[in-house]
């Protein structure tokens, strides 16, 4: 990762990413891109990550991270069952695309041998 | 119009049987027959029929109804779980959905009377700031149909600018009520994090969200926030502390208030007809008795880096449950934007830049709750314009990141400390387009922004002017 803070859209030089690195990302994210898709994002996502780098001129050495602003901790409730929030099957498959019997259809995770 | 009156005026005149419910509902299609197919605001409208039915209803029972929202027609942004009402975030992934339970705000209102008749487009999944990355066409603003209406919620906004309904339920993760407020000529209250239960509302960045009413006025948000706001079971990060009685005390004097105004917000990427406004907007409130100040807020330009590290890495999270087995279709349907956030955010949560980026925001972060709990100890509100452009014209934020994300400088660093701000309209500019200002506020002083917001409102006359489509048939 550079330290660059070139904010053009049409940064090419010191683009921060590879189309391997937006390969990557592609996969942990699980999203289905083509190859002009993968370049445009090659391009954009770099913009932005060039971008927010600047972040980096900030010192923050003795700060602690803030990940909600609530104020509150550990909000519990009782561990009973909640019969108003509860699905019947039938609701609970109603939006799915594929059902069989009563359950989901999902695609196979595991290859036979 | 019968739409142009305040919803306490109009809920005083259901009470006392000189309008009918149905008498406004019928108004609210009327309009939306005659102006919607120039603006394409809805995604789902309710049919004419199953609203003039529940008008009828709440008619007849108009005497056992407490609530003041009874009979008043409202619209959602489609991030709102609606139940047996189609859902869906503005994407073909959720192009079928429908609900099978409703959001907590959608039946705190249908509990109080209010009726719904749509649910308003938006950029997908709360992506944008224009209502372009929408799979079901842009939102045109009402003031200029070649301009777009602001996003996220442009499509709640321009409805209510049009005149097809009473008031709407926004949702703000960096400016998406109070972007469109702004673009749109009327009021917003983006709610302190946690005020308004976020329960059934589609998450976009779970640390940011909040619910919030959008109408005319400041005074009909407060008459919305009192119905929706306060704690529930169901969503841990809502507010146990007691909602005030807001409308009541919208009249408190604004008198010896002190409000903020910080340098930074002024500078070179500010237009300078925005400037203008809200310069004069200052002398309304020192003329109201409040004590304006010049003060410094030096993160300011740190805003959007935070906000463009935190909310696509928690989006990339939240959105990959979206993997068309349980409802919903393919993740390839995902829009442009959307591909580019979930990418960014996938990218500042992986193994080995999470700690230059995820962890890093999140400590800059913390400089903002500092910076601004600072200046707030000092002032009861700080004043800045809510956009540093006017309401752009289609395509000049599509497609380039850096526009898109700039158009949210001065909205994202409220959402990042979780602070409440009330968006209202303050001007216009030379060709007609509107102005919007912002207050932002101490964490819960929701009721201090009404009555500043209600000061200024009645020094003023912005909120009362409609855009030329509104009266043209």
């Amino acid at each position: 990762m550079t330290g660059s803070t070139d904010t053009s859209s049409n940064m090419t030089k010191s683009d921060p990413l590879t189309t391997n690195d937006i390969d990557k990302i592609a996969r942990l994210a699980n999203l289905p891109l083509n190859e002009a898709q993968a370049r445009e994002l090659t391009e954009q996502v770099g913009v932005t990550v060039s971008y927010v780098s600047e972040l980096q001129t900030l010192a923050t050495d003795n700060v602690t991270e803030t990940s909600q602003v609530t104020g509150m901790e550990n909000v519990l409730r009782e561990d009973e069952i909640d019969t108003t929030r509860m699905f019947s099957q039938e609701e609970a498959l109603s939006n799915a695309k594929r059902t069989h019997n009563g359950f989901f259809v999902v695609d196979r995770v595991l290859e036979e041998k | 119009m019968l739409i142009d009156l305040p919803i306490s005026e109009l809920s005083e005149k259901l009470r006392s049987k000189t309008v009918t419910s149905v008498d406004i509902i019928s108004e609210c299609y009327d309009q939306i027959e005659a102006h919607e197919s120039k603006l394409n605001s809805f995604i789902t409208l309710v049919d004419r029929e199953t609203a003039i039915a529940k008008a009828k209803a709440i008619d007849e029972t108009i005497a056992t109804h407490a609530s003041p929202l009874a009979g008043i027609p409202y619209v959602m942004k489609d991030a709102y779980l609606t139940r047996g009402v189609r859902t869906t975030a503005a994407s073909k992934i959720l192009d079928s959905f429908i609900p099978p339970y409703s959001a907590t705000v959608h039946r705190k209102l249908e509990e109080a009377g209010a009726i719904l008749i749509g649910k308003m487009n938006m950029d997908a999944w709360g992506h944008g700031a224009s209502t372009e990355n929408t799979d079901y066409g842009p939102t045109k603003n009402p003031w200029d149909q070649e301009r777009s209406a602001g996003g996220s919620g442009g499509g709640p906004a321009a409805a209510i600018a049009a005149r097809f309904c009473s008031f709407g339920i926004g949702e703000d993760t960096g400016g998406s009520i109070r972007n469109p407020a702004a673009w749109n000529n009327i009021s917003a209250m983006k709610v302190t994090y946690g005020r308004v239960s976020r329960y059934g509302a589609i998450a976009y960045a779970s640390s940011l969200d909040t619910m919030g009413p959008t109408a005319k006025t400041a005074q009909d948000c407060a008459y919305v926030l009192e119905t929706i706001a306060g704690v529930d079971p169901y969503d841990a990060t809502s507010s146990p502390k007691p909602v005030p009685p807001y409308t009541k005390e919208i009249g408190a004097s604004s008198k010896g208030k002190k409000i903020a105004l910080p340098s930074e917000f002024f500078g070179d990427a500010l237009d300078p007809e925005i400037k203008a406004a809200i310069m004069e907007a200052r002398e309304v409130f020192e003329s109201a008795g409040a004590e304006v100040t010049e003060v410094s807020l030096p993160l300011l330009e740190y805003g959007v880096p935070v906000y463009y590290i935190l909310a696509p890495s928690e989006t990339s999270s939240n959105l990959s449950r979206y993997d068309g087995v349980r409802y919903g279709g393919k993740r390839s349907l995902f829009t442009k934007e959307n591909k580019r956030r979930i990418m960014t955010g996938t990218y500042a949560l992986s193994s080995g830049y999470y700690d230059a980026y995820y962890k890093k925001a999140q400590k800059v972060r913390s400089l903002f709750i500092s910076e601004y709990t600072k200046l707030l100890s000092q002032y009861d509100a700080i004043l800045s314009p809510v956009t540093p452009i006017m309401p752009s014209k289609f395509g000049e934020l599509l497609d380039d990141p850096m526009k898109n994300m700039m158009a949210d400088l001065y909205t994202v660093t409220v959402n990042i400390v979780g602070l409440p701000s009330l968006s209202l309209p303050c001007g216009f500019g030379k060709t007609n387009l509107p102005i919007g200002m912002q207050l932002v506020g101490n964490m819960f002083s929701e009721s201090t922004l009404f009555a500043l917001g209600h000061t200024y409102q009645q020094k003023t006359d912005w909120h009362t002017r409609q855009p030329t489509l509104v009266s043209s048939k």
